[in-house]
C-alpha cells in the first residue's frame, strides 16, 4: 500500500514535469528557409519567410514544417511549375523535419556549433538528413542556422528530360530560425 | 535476489510511464506546431495550362512581368483531298505578343492572315478561386477585344472605313478547377459587327462556350471545347465551333495540337463565321505554340 503511493508520487511527480517542460518550449513562426538550385542553363532560388519551428530546449528535439505553396521564386511561372509538376503541392502541402540538436544542454555562448538530425520529409516522402547547425542562445531567443544539400531524386520528385539540365540534382537547403520563448 | 524483483515489480510501470512521456514529448512539439499553424488561404493556380483553352481563352493569365509570344496555326479542312495535301496547303496564322501589365490584367496585339485582321484585346482577371480558410470556387476573367480587317475584297469605288471593318467581342469565362485533373469553363459571348453580311443579319450576337481540360499526365492534358452560337448570321449557314486537342507543356513552352472545324482563331470568326461541319469532315488541324519571356523581375 505503501508502495502504491510512492508510484503515483512518481505519476504526479512526471505529469508535473511535463507543465513545466513547457515553458522551455521556444517557437517561431516566421522562420526562413530557402533553397537553390545550380545549373549551366539557370540558378533557381526559392525562399520562404512562413516556416513553423519549435525547439524543446530540455530535450534538444526540434520540429519545423512549412507550406510548399509559400516558396517565392524570381519567376512567377517557376512557382507554379514548382507546386504543379514538381512537388504536387495539392497532394503534399506541407514539408515537415522532425529531430533533435545534438548535445543541445552542452551549447553555450562559447560552443555554438551542433548537428542537426532527424526525418525530412517532402513530396510525401521521408529522408533522414544531418545537418550542421549553429545555434546561438540568448535572452530574445535560441536562433539556428545552417545550410545542408539534398537530391531531388530522393523524393521522387520527377523531373522531365528536357528539364534536366535547368534544375540541378543536389539542391542547397539554407535555414535560418529565431526562436522565441513559447507560453 | 527477491529484493531485485521486487524492485523490477514497482519500478516497471514507471519506466514505462517514463518511456510513453517522453515519446510524448516528441508528438508534443508536431501538436503544438499544427495548433500555431495558421489555416492560410492561397489561389488556385493551373486552371488551365495556357492563356487558350483551344480556339477561345481560358481564364488564366500570365503573371506581372511576362511577354507571351504565341504562334497559332491552322491549316485548311483536312477532308480537301491528296491534291490539297489533306489541307496542309492552307494555312492561317496569327502572331500574338501578350503581355501582362499585372497579375492581373493582359493587354495583347495580334495579327492573323485569315482575311488580314488584326486584334487587340484586354483581360482582366477579377476573381481567382481559392482554397484554405476563405475559399472562392471560381476563377472569373473578363476579355474584351475589338478586331479590324484589312483584305482588300472589296472594288475599289466601294471602300471601307475603319470603323465599319470593326468587330467588338466581350466575354466573361467561368472555370473551377474541379481537381487536380478537372477543369471546366463556361464563357457567355457577346459580339457585336459593325458591319453585317446581309441586311437582316443580326450586329449583335450571343453565344455560349463551355470548355473542359482533363489531364492525363504531369505535362500532357486533353481539352474540349464548343461554342454554341444563340443567333446566328441568317444570311449563312453558320455551325457551332467545336475543338479537341491535347497541351503539352514543357518549362517556359505549351504546345497544343487542336482538331477543330474553325478555321479563324478570332472570336468574332470561330464563334459566328464557322461553316465547316465538324462531323462531315470539315475538320482544320493546327496548333498553338506559346512562348514566355520574364521581361520583368518580380517578387
Amino acid at each position: 500500500m505503501n508502495n502504491m503511493r510512492g508510484f503515483y508520487f512518481i505519476v504526479f511527480g512526471i505529469l508535473l514535469m511535463h507543465n513545466i517542460s513547457a515553458q522551455d518550449k521556444y517557437l517561431t513562426k516566421e522562420g526562413f528557409v530557402s533553397f537553390f538550385s545550380h545549373s549551366i542553363v539557370e540558378d533557381i532560388k526559392a525562399d520562404n519567410n512562413q516556416v513553423l519551428s519549435i525547439v524543446d530546449t530540455k530535450t534538444g528535439k526540434i520540429a519545423i514544417q512549412l507550406l510548399m505553396r509559400s516558396f517565392m521564386f524570381e519567376k512567377a511561372l517557376m512557382r507554379e511549375h514548382f507546386n504543379e509538376n514538381y512537388v504536387e503541392s495539392y497532394k503534399f502541402p506541407k514539408a515537415t523535419f522532425s529531430g533533435e540538436i545534438r548535445n543541445f544542454e552542452e551549447l553555450d555562448e562559447t560552443n555554438t556549433i551542433s548537428e542537426i538530425v532527424g526525418i525530412l520529409t517532402v513530396h510525401g516522402k521521408e529522408k533522414e538528413i544531418s545537418s550542421k547547425v549553429t545555434v546561438i542562445i540568448d535572452e530574445n531567443g535560441i536562433t539556428l542556422s545552417g545550410d545542408f544539400k539534398v537530391e531531388v531524386a530522393d523524393f521522387d520528385i520527377k523531373i522531365p528530360a528536357i528539364v534536366t539540365n535547368n534544375i540541378a540534382k543536389t539542391i542547397k537547403v539554407s535555414f535560418e530560425l529565431h526562436h522565441e520563448p513559447y507560453n | 535476489m527477491n529484493h531485485i524483483i521486487k524492485t523490477m515489480k514497482y519500478a516497471l510501470p514507471f519506466i514505462i510511464i517514463l518511456f510513453v512521456s517522453l515519446q510524448g514529448f516528441s508528438q508534443d512539439l508536431e501538436a503544438i506546431l499544427e495548433q500555431e499553424s495558421s489555416d492560410t488561404t492561397y489561389l488556385v493556380f493551373g486552371t488551365f495550362n495556357g492563356t487558350r483553352l483551344l480556339n477561345g481563352h481560358s481564364v488564366e493569365t500570365r503573371k506581372e512581368g511576362i511577354l507571351e509570344f504565341l504562334i497559332s496555326h491552322r491549316f485548311g479542312r483536312v477532308n480537301s483531298g491528296f491534291d490539297q495535301l489533306f489541307g496542309l496547303d492552307d494555312s492561317n496564322i496569327r502572331f500574338g505578343f501578350e503581355y501582362a501589365m499585372t497579375d492581373r490584367l493582359t493587354l495583347a496585339i495580334g495579327r492573323s492572315s485569315f482575311e488580314k485582321t488584326f486584334d487587340i484585346y484586354a483581360k482582366y482577371r477579377l476573381a481567382q478561386q481559392k482554397m484554405g480558410e476563405t475559399p472562392f470556387p471560381l476563377s472569373i476573367t473578363l476579355f474584351g477585344s475589338a478586331t479590324e480587317k484589312t483584305i482588300k475584297d472589296y472594288l475599289p469605288e466601294n471602300k471601307p472605313t475603319f470603323s465599319e471593318r470593326l468587330t467588338y467581342t466581350g466575354q466573361v469565362l467561368i472555370a473551377r478547377k474541379i481537381n487536380p485533373n478537372l477543369s471546366i469553363q463556361i464563357a457567355p459571348t457577346f459580339i457585336h459587327f459593325n458591319t453585317v453580311p446581309f441586311d437582316n443579319d443580326p450586329h449583335d450576337m450571343l453565344a455560349l462556350g463551355v470548355g473542359t481540360r482533363i489531364k492525363i499526365s504531369q505535362r500532357v492534358s486533353l481539352n474540349g471545347e464548343y461554342y454554341y452560337n444563340i443567333n446566328p448570321f441568317e444570311s449563312m449557314n453558320v455551325k457551332n465551333s467545336l475543338a479537341f486537342g491535347v497541351d503539352i507543356e514543357t518549362g517556359g513552352h505549351i504546345f497544343q495540337l487542336i482538331l477543330s472545324n474553325s478555321v479563324s482563331m478570332l472570336e468574332k470568326g470561330f464563334i459566328a463565321e464557322t461553316s465547316g461541319g465538324f462531323f462531315n469532315g470539315d475538320i482544320h488541324f493546327g496548333f498553338n505554340i506559346s512562348r514566355a519571356f520574364q521581361v520583368k523581375k518580380t517578387n
